[in-house]
């Protein structure tokens, strides 16, 4: 009897799929530890160059030296690569090229299992990439306060975004040639997101643009928790991200199984 | 289908595979004219225009330019080392191991050695004319103040071939691309972050200072500035063209070994 | 050396560290002829292939392809040979004509010529109507014929082809069985390797056949079986795993015994006379089968292993 946890998106057999993931990726740890390295040079750099150039910021009233103002910035951002990567590029190449999942269909596995199945497995490597982010920050004494914890849920939410977003996405991609797009779509949110600075350095109108971009709603949202500093809106912005993925995840189960049964 | 010879053209050997490769490039140009000439222009945008406005605001000038005017050179670097290492390692590897048409093209007339020349001298062709759409992109942003801007192309491609040199040459010995992605964080993102590129090499304290010499990126921003600048003496700026130089023709000589062992063994 | 020979090599060495691909060949092949080499999976047949096609250098002996030495003379000789790798090598994300024209540039050829070769080509191996469509959407038997196309391109004199249908559907084999004859006639010289009896059978004027990096008999396909098999095989099976048991009381029946794991093979001269024979003196087989000697009989022969192991 299949036991129905999310009854529009699959079962709990799709835990069977991140369990497959698992075991393959097992032998490639080291690269998922070298993924902690990344952020920290990033963090290490700004620190040494960009804090004595910029100087302070304001946020919200707080003064913080720029690499406290940058960090949450590159946790969001951190946190979309990664899932973008996982769900986009490796989900592409199980879908098309190796055909990974046919095999699986061929057990009691549903195409919604196998859709949910990567978005698991694209939270649980989201948690340990987000929790050696903060980590980092801490050590290099970019945190801003201790609520910084709570940029780990806030971080995972991102990622659970972005990654049914992806995976979604993922299904109109026809042949490699078409990831230049992604990059196209992800360079863009990086730099124009306000993660380097506030928001209100831009024109009325272009920040009105820039609100829409889930980026910036989840920098936002980690800067305020890093810093400590609560309001209602804080819910608009997860409510705003936790939409995105539902709707990702529907579009991405549908065009899974106009793709795998068709 | 009677055998017969041909008139050949005696077009040399080396310049038909970087016509291959050209030829190739025309197919899948669309993507990459975004990364190489798009890209560059969103990160002055950002880094240059937004961070920059808050540079000027705390600092004022940095070495006596704007931020924006500081950093726009060394995106140059930056952008030409990237494309070096893009085009070195794993089409490189798809060529000699997965697709294999490396091998298709040693069965012709094509020797190890032509190969490998014409690919350099196609990245070179790439980097050429990413420079000089570069160097006007940057001009436009008022960063260009000598003369000397207008060696900015040519520094480009020896950028790039110090990089894509040995970057080939190690890809066409490599049994597999496990250790591809380890590079890339551990070398190519290091030096893009720690080569003096987004703050002058006074930010390092002294110790560290010699340390960022290592980096090959740092000597190709040092004189990509130089040159936007016309500043700096001309021994120092030679001595960077020797360090890029030098990569690049240990990078030849030891693809020159790999890629014959690869094709002919 | 004489004229008639396009491909001579003698004493051929290939040694990859310790191991030793091949161990000491001999080779002589004709203008026009079609060449064969037979044997399982590494008996040294592509290693063989890839020093006589100019690539990789032998560790030791010498090879002359038209007279030359492809130690200094490799571009000359491969603007002359077509080679037809195992993998097709093909640039995926390209279209069937532009992978033959880019790789005809390759040549030197004029861009005219190569445009009018690849319609020539494509007609020939029956992909015109897929001309540009990407290769990646093709399937395996027209990816082989492409491949054969590329190949042609610089109208070789002498076309190597590694295993040319490998992993083919029956159809699509002898469509490109049907294309090989029509080179053949033509005066194309073929060298071809292949471990499928019925390929050689059909294809090769004469061949060689190889074990362990060594030639271990060379001949006419026929001339092969007639030397080193009988006319006919009776092949039982039966019903006992111990097919070892009965080999005394078959001994006497055939001129020659095989023991398979599956099955007990006689070599005969008359194969219904011997059956009616076995059946007379009281053995009874699950299943029996009289069929013409083949070439799997004479690698069985010679090597005591058969061709797919």
């Amino acid at each position: 009897m299949p036991t129905r946890a999310l009854p529009l998106f699959g079962t709990r057999r799709s835990l069977r799929v991140l369990e497959r993931n698992a075991l393959v990726y097992r032998s490639q740890w080291l690269m998922l530890l070298s993924g902690f390295f990344e952020p920290l040079f990033y963090l290490l750099s700004i620190g040494i160059g960009l804090n004595h150039l910029v100087g302070a910021i304001s946020v919200h009233g707080r003064l913080v030296n720029y690499a406290t103002f940058v960090a949450p910035g590159m946790l969001a951002t951190s946190a979309m690569n990664g899932a973008m990567i996982d769900s986009i590029f490796n989900t592409f190449f199980k879908l098309k090229i190796s055909h990974t999942y046919d095999a699986l269909l061929a057990t009691p596995l549903e195409v919604e299992d196998v859709a949910l199945g990567e978005v698991w497995w694209a939270l649980v490597r989201a948690a340990i990439y987000a929790a050696s982010f903060i980590v980092c920050m801490v050590l290099l004494g970019d945190a801003g306060s201790p609520w910084v914890v709570l940029c780990w849920p806030g971080a995972i939410l991102t990622s659970f975004a972005f990654s049914c977003l992806g995976l979604a996405a993922c299904t109109y991609i026809r042949s490699w040639q078409d990831f230049d797009l992604v990059t196209l779509v992800q360079l863009p949110l990086f730099l124009f997101s306000a993660t380097f600075f506030p928001i209100t350095l831009y024109p009325k109108w272009l920040g009105a643009i820039v609100s829409v971009s889930p980026l910036y709603q989840s920098a936002t949202l980690l800067r305020g928790l890093a810093l400590g500093q609560f309001d209602w809106i804080m819910v608009g912005r997860s409510a705003y991200l936790v939409i995105l993925a539902f709707v990702g995840l529907h579009v991405a189960s549908r065009r899974f199984r106009k793709i795998l049964t068709p | 289908m009677t055998p017969t010879t041909h008139a050949t053209q005696r077009q040399p050997r080396w310049l038909r595979s970087w016509w291959y490769h050209a030829a190739f490039y025309a197919q899948t140009w669309r993507g990459s004219v975004a990364s190489s000439i798009l890209f560059p222009i969103l990160y002055l945008a950002s880094l240059g225009v937004g961070v920059g406005h808050l540079v000027t605001a705390h600092t004022g000038l940095v070495e006596g330019q704007t931020y924006l005017h500081f950093i726009a050179p060394s995106l140059l670097a930056t952008t030409t080392m990237q494309l070096g290492e893009g085009e070195s390692l794993w089409p490189v590897l798809a060529s000699v191991k997965w697709i294999r048409t490396y091998h298709a093209a040693a069965a012709t007339p094509l020797e190890p050695d032509d190969i490998l020349f014409g690919k350099l001298a196609w990245v070179a062709t790439r980097a050429f004319v990413t420079s000089i759409i570069y160097t006007i992109i940057v001009g436009c942003f008022g960063a260009l103040t000598s003369w000397w801007s207008l060696t900015l192309p040519l520094i480009g491609v020896l950028i790039t071939l110090a990089f894509s040199a040995p970057l080939v040459a190690y890809a066409a010995a490599a049994q597999s691309d496990a250790s591809f992605t380890t590079l890339y964080r551990f070398a190519f993102v290091p030096m893009f972050l720690f080569s003096a590129t987004f703050y002058p090499v006074s930010a390092y304290p002294g110790y560290l200072r010699p340390v960022v010499q290592f980096f090959p990126l740092y000597h190709g921003v040092a004189l990509v500035r130089a040159a936007a600048y016309g500043r700096g003496s001309l021994a120092i700026q030679l001595a960077h063209v020797a360090v890029l130089v030098g990569l690049a023709v240990t990078g030849v000589l030891w693809g020159r070994r790999t890629m014959r062992r690869r094709l002919t063994d | 050396m004489t004229n008639d020979y396009v491909l001579e090599a003698r004493r051929l060495v290939k040694r990859f560290g310790d191991f030793e691909a091949v161990r000491g060949i001999d080779l002589s092949i004709e203008r026009g002829e079609s060449f064969g080499f037979l044997g399982p999976n590494g008996a040294g047949k592509t290693s063989t292939m890839r020093m006589i096609s100019a690539v990789s250098q032998p560790t030791e002996g010498t090879i002359t392809i038209f007279g030359l030495d492809p130690s200094t003379h490799g571009p000359e000789i491969r603007q002359r040979l077509g080679i037809v790798p195992q993998e097709d090598s093909l640039e995926l994300e390209l279209s069937v004509r532009l992978n033959l024209e880019m790789f005809g540039r390759y040549f030197d050829l004029p861009r005219r010529v190569v445009r009018e070769r690849a319609t020539e080509l494509l007609e020939f191996t029956q992909l015109s109507e897929r001309a540009n469509e990407k290769v990646d959407n093709l399937s395996g038997g027209m990816k082989r014929r492409l491949t054969i196309a590329r190949g042609l391109i610089n109208r070789p004199e002498i076309l190597i082809l590694d295993e040319p249908t490998t992993g083919l559907d029956p159809q699509a084999r002898h469509l490109l069985w049907d294309r090989l004859y029509r080179l053949k006639r033509e005066g194309v010289t073929l060298i071809i390797t292949t471990h499928y009896m019925d390929e050689a059978e059909q294809l090769c004027d004469r061949l060689v056949v190889m074990d362990r990096g060594t030639i271990v008999a060379e001949g006419a396909p026929r001339s092969l079986i007639d030397r080193y098999s009988t006319r006919e095989v009776v092949e039982l099976r039966f019903a006992s795993d111990n097919h070892e048991a009965f080999h005394d009381r078959l001994a006497p029946f055939a001129e020659r015994l095989e023991i398979l794991p599956d099955r007990v093979l006689l070599y005969v001269h008359e194969g219904d006379a011997t059956l009616r024979e076995i059946h007379a003196s009281g053995i009874t087989p699950s299943s029996a089968l009289v069929r013409r000697s083949s070439l799997e009989d004479v690698f069985l022969h010679l090597t005591g292993r058969s061709l797919s192991d």
